[in-house]
């Protein structure tokens, strides 16, 4: 198990490294430079402003001076706010936005889960009728529809919970996290019955049956572990999907959280805040997906042998 | 078919069996929900297609004066706060989701199946580099970087199509690979090889017929898919831009003023979702249909 | 006194297309240290008729009808389903056929294996754990206090079995059902679980209930028995009474179908070889940097004209690697494939071809050798088309004639292969293979995949065509019985290597090597012949 984990993770590096790269780059060939903001700028100033962001460095020599900022833990002065670091935005934002992502991804996966397999117990029944067809609604309705929707219906008409802010009046964490949470909801229902069903039919459950044991334990001691493995490898792209949807639900609900930050910073060019955001979130989806893969592996323990002599 | 003029009764006499694509047919349509959507989807189609002639108001056309009304006898879904007729423009935003939705999803098809099916056939090191490849991609936070492309190239139609369909060909071409891996192995492609058919004979007569099951499907499920990250893209205003509107342009709009103009929000947004329903219930028909264990006994 | 007593049991599945009656009407009983079998192919019932008297068939859409099932004193089909998991896997344990997927893949084999014994009785993990050491050991599993904490899927076929049986023992029960334990298994591999189920039940004094399709491997073990078809026991008896005097045609026909003689022996005076193989290595690369795979070991033979060359081997012993080289399917790491006197080892594809017409080969998985998004017409019309065999105005007539030659009925000719049955299917992939009439074809285990009476029919075409178009035959099977029946010369192969070699005759009479007597001794149902 040991192997496994110390094998992905050195494998997982390269990744970021290509992740801080690529955009790096991308950045920089960003055609209308940083002297396309609006605001004349004297000579002087902007001379301070090549400096502060070492512009006047040959590209490549600007790469290596960035990563080593980096390993230092510093993404550099944000582009549009100079007297502020992007460290400082992305730690302001960052625990808002992973309370968010952390309620979604509880609220998908309990109720993903449940639905699922209580659909996959009794197929072709109301059991699974009923649950499937409101997960298609998680699929079919986006999360910029279903926010506005929800606040419409919940906020404005019939004025049960604000619409608005994080933290600042009681249960305004409720619509956002729902609605960032229902796709992945719906998926993680539709994984769950699929890995279910597939399971149910397998011999190992017969046997179990055939020991005696009660249904419950065979459905919970055995079925659920294969069955669950999809699920249980989908939550590292989930998160991903999380932390780009919560660009919306930040938008739509005016919570100051990262993602809402990287929205406006992609719109005003602010390229150091942009750079740093995307290697950040970039990194943490890197980390995520390893400790899905580590997890996967938990359960199956085929896969821990991937890297056995 | 040669009608043979040998004492042999004529092959036309016989009995026709049932293929499996007929029966998938078969099969898709005691699936009421998959037809549901079939038929909403082709009326969808139909309509936005014959939108330049059917529809009510020119797509510019501004009444000031009126203001944004309510749902009426003149404009069946209401207007909005330039007195643009919404039905209108709800045709045509129609037609430019639909089309990033398909060209996107042909983009992905077509680089998948090529990278999917060369990696699966040929396998060996050059599979392993090509899925290394699609496995380091696979990991990256692609729309993370699609929002960087958008916002450092600008924004045109045409990279839009890109760059959506290049986050979804990963996904087509892991399944054709699969695909193709199972059946290369399978022996009736040995028999083949064994009674000296040539390579590519082989993968259009017998790999790529065998194969077309989950492609369908999986392609029938990438529209959907599409059109959402296009709507994404559009409502955080990063994707389709003025005076072009797609739905998922529509609906940002919609929420700007959904206190007060309600209508303004929910019917694009009912466009969109119906939409969307339509192509995941006839996808999941599909599968249900096209799979092949249901019709083996 | 029974251990089980049934009367006429009966379970019927009500479904869509009206009522299958699966289980009609069956009788017998079980005794202490004895086994009773139940013979029988595919669809006869025999799993069901068990598994329903522990209440394991669903039920809907099965149902009892009626019967009887008498165990320690109580009917079982009247119990409840609380009362009945009391006696699964305590007082009745099962073993089931498939050692590859009746262990959970995600638990280790000390879980499972100690898991009924914690559910029936009050005992300690620790105390659990203990006895599930001694019970591995006592199947026969070395470093057993390892292997509890191992993964299914790091034990052999035959091991698995092994554990499996291991789970059913360890409450100690006093019936066991055996569905089909060793048919999955390798005939050395059998005969050692044979062998080990059979000790067991001696000293435990426990009643078997042996379910298998397999005529000669209940010859060996049963006390009573029965012969199962269409839900019905046709024949019912001893075990000698049985198979010295069979009553029913049935019966008698499964017995004939189990092929028990030897082909009589042809003088074959050709002097030229039609195939020789010469000092052929196969090699694939592992993996994981370990030595390569060598699948095929410097192996030389040759297959002269008009004979039908028995290649014999279980699994992993390079057999089915050898014909698919030779017909060159895959491509020899060194060594030299001869045919009709020309170098056929490093032909290109292209050139390859107009050989091809000459040799032609038959796949073991009926279900998987035809494509299925092609009509029979079309698969026949295949190779006629691609070597010109005849013109697009004579298609028609030829492929109707093929049809004929193996036996189907014309009719069905634009059907696809889903709607055949499995003998049908293999019939089909034979017409394919004949064709183009080859000279030579490679049938690799063409019977292995079905039931009993088909073989018997199929290898009888094989027979009838050999002798007819002349050809030559290279016959790879695990099955030493069926090789024996059709085969004029054996050879043996084990783990890539050419082990024995000689008539039929002399191989099965007196064998030269160690492990040709073992597959001999392995085989069957040798009382049946003796």
């Amino acid at each position: 198990m040991w192997r496994f984990i110390a094998v992905r993770t050195l494998q997982a590096i390269p990744v970021i490294l290509t992740v801080i790269t690529v955009t790096f780059f991308l950045v920089r060939a960003a055609p209308g430079g940083p002297f396309s903001s609006e605001k004349a700028v004297s000579d002087q100033v902007k001379a301070a402003l090549e400096e502060q962001y070492r512009l006047d460095l040959p590209a490549y020599e600007q790469y290596f001076a960035y990563m080593v900022d980096l390993f230092r833990g510093d993404f550099g002065p944000s582009f549009n706010f100079p007297s502020r670091s992007v460290n400082e935005l992305i730690f302001q934002g960052l625990p808002i936005t992973l309370e968010l992502g952390l309620y979604a991804m509880l609220i998908a996966v309990l109720i993903g889960v449940v639905a699922g397999v209580c659909a996959a117990l009794k197929p072709n029944t109301l059991q699974d009728y009923i649950p499937m067809s409101l997960s298609m609604i998680g699929i079919c309705m986006p999360s910029f529809l279903l926010g506005p929707v929800l606040v419409l219906v919940f906020g404005i008409w019939l004025d049960w919970v604000p619409i608005s802010g994080w933290g600042n009046s009681a249960g305004d964490k409720l619509l956002p996290s729902i609605t960032l949470g229902a796709m992945y909801a719906a998926y993680i229902a539709r994984l769950s019955r699929s890995g279910m069903l597939e399971v149910l039919s397998q011999d190992y459950l017969r046997t179990a049956r055939a020991k005696g044991l009660p249904e419950y334990i065979v459905i919970i001691k055995h079925a659920l572990r294969g069955g669950l493995l999809p699920v249980v490898a989908y939550i590292g792209p989930a998160f991903a999907g999380l932390l780009s949807g919560s660009f919306v639900v930040e938008t739509v609900f005016q919570i100051p959280g990262l993602g809402r930050f990287y929205v406006q910073a992609a719109f005003n060019r602010d390229y150091t805040m942009i750079l740093g955001t995307t290697v950040f979130l970039a990194s943490l989806i890197v980390v995520f997906n390893l400790l899905s893969d580590i997890l996967s592996a938990w359960i199956n323990p085929r896969l821990r042998y991937q890297f056995r002599k | 078919m040669a009608t043979s003029t040998s004492t042999e009764s004529s092959l036309l006499a016989m009995p026709k069996g049932v293929s499996l694509w007929r029966d998938a047919w078969l099969r898709l349509r005691k699936n009421k929900l998959a037809m549901f959507g079939l038929g909403f989807l082709l009326l969808v189609m139909v309509v936005c297609l014959l939108t330049p002639w059917i529809a009510p108001y020119g797509y510019e056309e501004q009444d000031l004066r009126l203001g944004a009304v309510s749902p009426s006898a003149a404009h069946w879904l209401g207007t909005d706060t330039f007195g643009r007729d919404l039905l209108t423009r709800i045709l045509y935003g129609g037609r430019v989701s639909l089309l990033v939705g398909f060209v996107a999803t042909a983009v992905a098809l077509v680089i998948g199946v090529a990278y999917g099916a060369i990696a699966g056939y040929v396998g060996g090191k050059l599979d392993a580099v090509m899925m290394r490849f699609v496995d380091i991609l696979y990991a990256l936070p692609i729309m993370i970087f699609i929002i960087l492309l958008m916002v450092v190239f600008g924004r045109n139609l045409l990279l839009l199509f890109l760059a959506i369909g290049a986050i979804e060909w990963l996904t087509m071409a892991r399944i054709v690979r699969s695909q193709v891996q199972n059946l290369r192995d399978q022996e009736f492609v040995e028999a083949a090889m064994s009674l000296g058919l040539s390579p590519s004979a082989i993968v259009v007569k017998h790999l790529i017929p065998n194969a077309l099951g989950p492609i369908i499907v999986y392609t029938t499920l990438t529209i959907p898919s599409v059109m959402l990250l296009e709507a994404f893209l559009s409502f955080l205003g990063l994707g389709i831009q003025p005076p072009e509107s797609s739905w998922g342009l529509l609906i940002s709009y919609g929420v700007e003023t959904m206190e007060e103009y309600p209508w303004l929000l929910i019917f694009p947004g009912l466009a969109l979702s119906l939409t969307l329903f339509s192509l995941n219930f006839l996808g999941d028909g599909l599968r249900d249909a096209l799979d092949p264990k249901a019709s083996r006994d | 006194m029974p251990l089980l007593q049934v009367t006429d049991l009966s379970v019927y599945f009500h479904t869509r297309n009206g009522v299958l009656k699966a289980v009609d009407g069956i009788s017998f009983e079980v005794e202490a240290g004895k086994t009773f079998a139940i013979i029988g192919e595919s669809g006869s019932g025999k799993s069901v008729a068990c598994y329903s008297m522990l209440g394991l068939v669903p039920m809907p859409p099965g149902k009892i009808e009626a019967g009887r099932v008498l165990f320690e004193g109580k009917d079982l089909l009247t119990l409840s389903e609380a009362k009945l998991r009391k006696i699964r896997g305590k007082g009745i344990s099962i073993i089931f056929q498939d050692p590859m997927t009746s262990l959970n893949p995600f638990l280790t084999v000390g879980d499972q294996l100690i898991e009924p014994l914690r559910l029936h009785f009050p005992i300690s993990k620790k105390e659990a754990w203990n006895k599930g050491i001694e019970i591995l050991e006592e199947v026969g599993i070395k470093n057993a206090a390892q292997r509890m904490c191992s993964w299914p899927f790091e034990f052999s076929g035959g091991m698995r079995q092994r554990v499996v049986i291991a789970m059913a023992l360890v409450t100690e029960p006093k019936i066991i059902i055996a569905d089909e334990p060793t048919t999955a298994l390798d005939v050395t591999v059998q005969a050692q679980i044979l062998k080990l189920l059979k000790e067991l039940q001696e000293k435990r004094n426990i009643g078997v209930i042996f379910i298998s399709h397999d005529l000669s491997v209940v010859a060996d073990i049963a006390d009573q028995m029965a012969v199962m078809q269409n839900g019905r026991f046709v024949e019912q008896g001893t075990r000698d009474e049985i198979f010295t005097n069979p009553q029913h045609d049935y019966t008698r026909k499964l017995l004939a179908a189990v092929p028990n003689f030897e082909k009589p022996e042809q003088e074959n005076k050709s002097e030229q070889n039609l195939v020789e193989v010469e000092s052929l290595h196969i090699q694939f690369p592992s993996n994981r940097g370990e030595a390569p795979i060598k699948a095929v070991d410097d192996v030389s033979l040759d297959i002269k004209p008009n004979e039908i060359l028995g290649l014999v081997g279980e699994s992993g012993s390079g057999k089915s690697t050898l014909g698919r080289a030779i017909i060159r399917l895959l491509n020899p790491t060194s060594g030299k494939i001869r045919f009709d006197g020309q170098d056929i080892t490093r032909l290109s594809m292209a050139e390859m071809k107009p050989l091809r017409r000459q040799m032609q080969i038959i796949f073991q998985d009926p279900y998987a050798s035809l494509n299925p998004r092609m009509a029979v017409y079309d698969t026949l019309a295949e190779p006629l088309l691609l070597h010109k065999i005849v013109t697009k105005k004579d298609l028609d007539g030829a492929v109707c004639s093929l049809m004929d030659s193996v036996g189907l009925s014309r009719e069905s000719v634009l059907r696809y292969p889903h709607e055949f049955s499995g003998g049908q299917r293999q019939r089909i992939a034979i017409g394919r293979a004949i064709a183009t009439k080859p000279g030579f074809i490679i049938a690799d285990e063409p019977v292995s995949s079905l039931d009993v009476t088909i073989q018997a029919q199929i290898l009888d075409l094989l027979l009838e065509l050999v002798e007819r178009f002349n050809l030559t035959m290279l016959f790879i099977s695990h099955d030493l019985g069926v090789v024996r029946y059709l085969a004029d010369r054996i050879l043996v192969m084990k783990e890539g290597k050419l082990v024995e070699h000689g008539t039929v005759h002399q191989v099965f009479n007196s064998p030269r090597e160690v492990y040709t007597q073992e597959l001999l001794n392995a085989i069957p149902g040798r009382t049946l012949t003796d």
